[in-house]
């Protein structure tokens, strides 16, 4: 498989504070790729970074020409933002077929077009910015903390939508998360972090009890995942 | 007996639509919040040119420009709040204001006085409002997405400071007109009620836009027409129209929801 991302070396400093130290890693293309670790340490930096929007030390090559497509942690909802679905989606392209062939792709039908921002769920609004950010055909998905919310009956999950998107696209994703299921149920690679890598490699090798005290600085309670796929 | 209503109404007109069309971009706090403190700066620059009998609204938009510049460069130096930063400038241009002027002048610079518009200026104000609208509606889908998320803005290589630069010149050159009809106190009643009475009908973005200016464009001539009846100033006439507007679109409100 060919490797779409090397980062060797990467450290970032905010303000003369160091958020992440000496990060060494590579993501290979059809991978999913997670960040575990606790609030503050350093995920969205990472991430926003690999997106060249942080000064960093080291280096982080992405493959020549690679279209990113980037979901922000918690993007505000604003209720009463009087904008509609396609207009959102207008902000990126002008391709009108690929606005309704995106929203097909993230589970929704061309009615949802005309509705506007502020009538629907935290959960379509996730959805509709997976999909704002599908817009372009990127080959790599980068996602800040889906949240999976309460999951209605019959209605596809982030994580299965996710799946399914990287099948039918063919899409590499790094994906940001301190939800353990994730990492053992959905990832291929994993990279502990809290400022610096904790333990990095396939989930079932390298998330051990112990490296998870080591991460989150204490005990916690750990269910076995070994035989989860 | 004006002899020049022609001349007011259309200037009017066309500032009454660029400052509602300008106003609808104001979607997040963030943005809308400038505007108020930012006319303000105007204050000074009026009074110089109702002292040396120049036009109000050159004064106003060489304080504007300035003291754009300014914020920006105390922005960068002390790291405070933009907000505060204007808030500052805002009570010193004030006080710099009530130091120099007359009370009578005072009145002019703060509610406006239309009464000297002529043919020349109101070719020059229809031309600089039309030049602001096509700035506008420029800037509008990048503003738009800046305002929904930075993040997302900054994903897209948008660069931020750039267009919160025009965005802050095309408020500036709005308040520097507005501030003939108005005065430099009640010019954010300009942009800021017509996108509030618009949102209460909006589904829509392209609703949003259309209404915004349209109700711009209504407080105006309602506000001149009333000038010219009972011979009010113009500026709160004008503020008290669009705020009639305002209220009607509240009862309104749940019963209609617009898509154009």
């Amino acid at each position: 498989m060919e490797t779409i991302l090397k980062v060797e070396n990467l450290n970032v400093k905010l303000d003369d504070e160091l958020i992440i130290c000496n990060l060494s890693f590579e993501v290979k293309e059809g991978e999913v790729f997670t960040i575990l670790g606790p609030n503050g340490a350093g995920k969205t930096v990472l991430l926003k970074t690999l997106l060249g929007m942080f000064p960093y030390e080291g280096k982080i090559e992405w493959k020549k020409g690679i279209k990113i497509g980037y979901v922000p942690q918690r993007v505000p909802f604003v209720k009463d933002f009087p904008i509609s679905v396609e207009e959102l989606f207008r902000l990126k392209t002008k391709d009108k077929k690929e606005v309704k062939e995106t929203l097909k792709l993230v589970g929704f039908d061309e009615s949802f077009l005309k509705k506007n921002l502020g009538e629907i769920s935290s959960g379509q609004y996730q959805r509709i910015l997976v999909g704002w950010a599908l817009i372009g055909k990127p080959e790599v998905l980068l996602f800040d903390e889906p949240t999976s919310g309460i999951d209605i009956l019959g209605e596809e999950t982030i994580y299965q939508l996710l799946e399914r998107l990287k099948k039918e696209r063919n899409l590499t994703i790094i994906l940001v998360t301190h939800d353990l299921s994730v990492v053992f149920k959905f990832s291929d690679y994993v990279i502990c972090l809290n400022k610096c890598s904790v333990c990095q490699g396939k989930p079932q090798e390298v998330v051990t009890p112990e490296a998870l005290s080591k991460l989150y600085g204490q005990e916690i309670k750990f269910y076995n995942h070994y035989h989860a796929h | 007996m004006l002899t020049n209503f022609f001349e007011i109404l259309i200037s009017g007109i066309f500032v009454g639509g660029v400052a509602g069309y300008l106003g609808s971009l104001m979607l997040s706090r963030k943005m809308t919040i400038v505007v108020d403190p930012l006319s303000h700066l105007a204050l000074p620059g009026v009074a110089l040119a109702l002292i040396f009998q120049k036009d109000v609204s050159l004064g106003a938009f060489l304080f504007l420009f300035f003291g754009t510049i300014l914020i920006w460069f105390l922005e960068q130096k002390t790291k405070l709040p933009t907000e505060a930063i204007i808030a500052i400038l805002f009570s010193v241009s004030l006080a710099v204001t009530f130091l120099f002027l007359s009370t009578e002048e005072i009145e002019k610079a703060l509610v406006g006085d239309i009464s000297k518009i002529g043919k020349t200026e109101s070719l020059i104000v229809v031309l600089i409002s039309l030049f602001v609208f096509f700035l506008i509606q420029k800037i509008y889908p990048k503003l738009t997405l800046i305002s929904i998320s930075e993040d997302l803005a900054r994903a897209e290589k948008i660069n931020l400071k750039k267009y919160q630069f025009l965005y802050l010149l095309s408020i500036s050159t709005i308040v520097a007109l507005g501030v003939k009809f108005v005065g430099g106190l009640l010019v954010a009643g300009l942009t800021a009620l017509p996108a509030a009475s618009a949102r209460n009908f909006s589904k829509n973005l392209k609703t949003f836009k259309f209404l915004s200016s349209f109700f711009g464009i209504l407080a105006l001539i309602f506000g001149i027409f009333l000038f010219k009846i009972i011979n009010f100033p113009a500026g709160p006439l004008i503020v008290i129209s669009g705020f009639l507007i305002f209220l009607i679109s509240i009862i309104f409100k749940k019963k209609l929801k617009l898509r154009i």
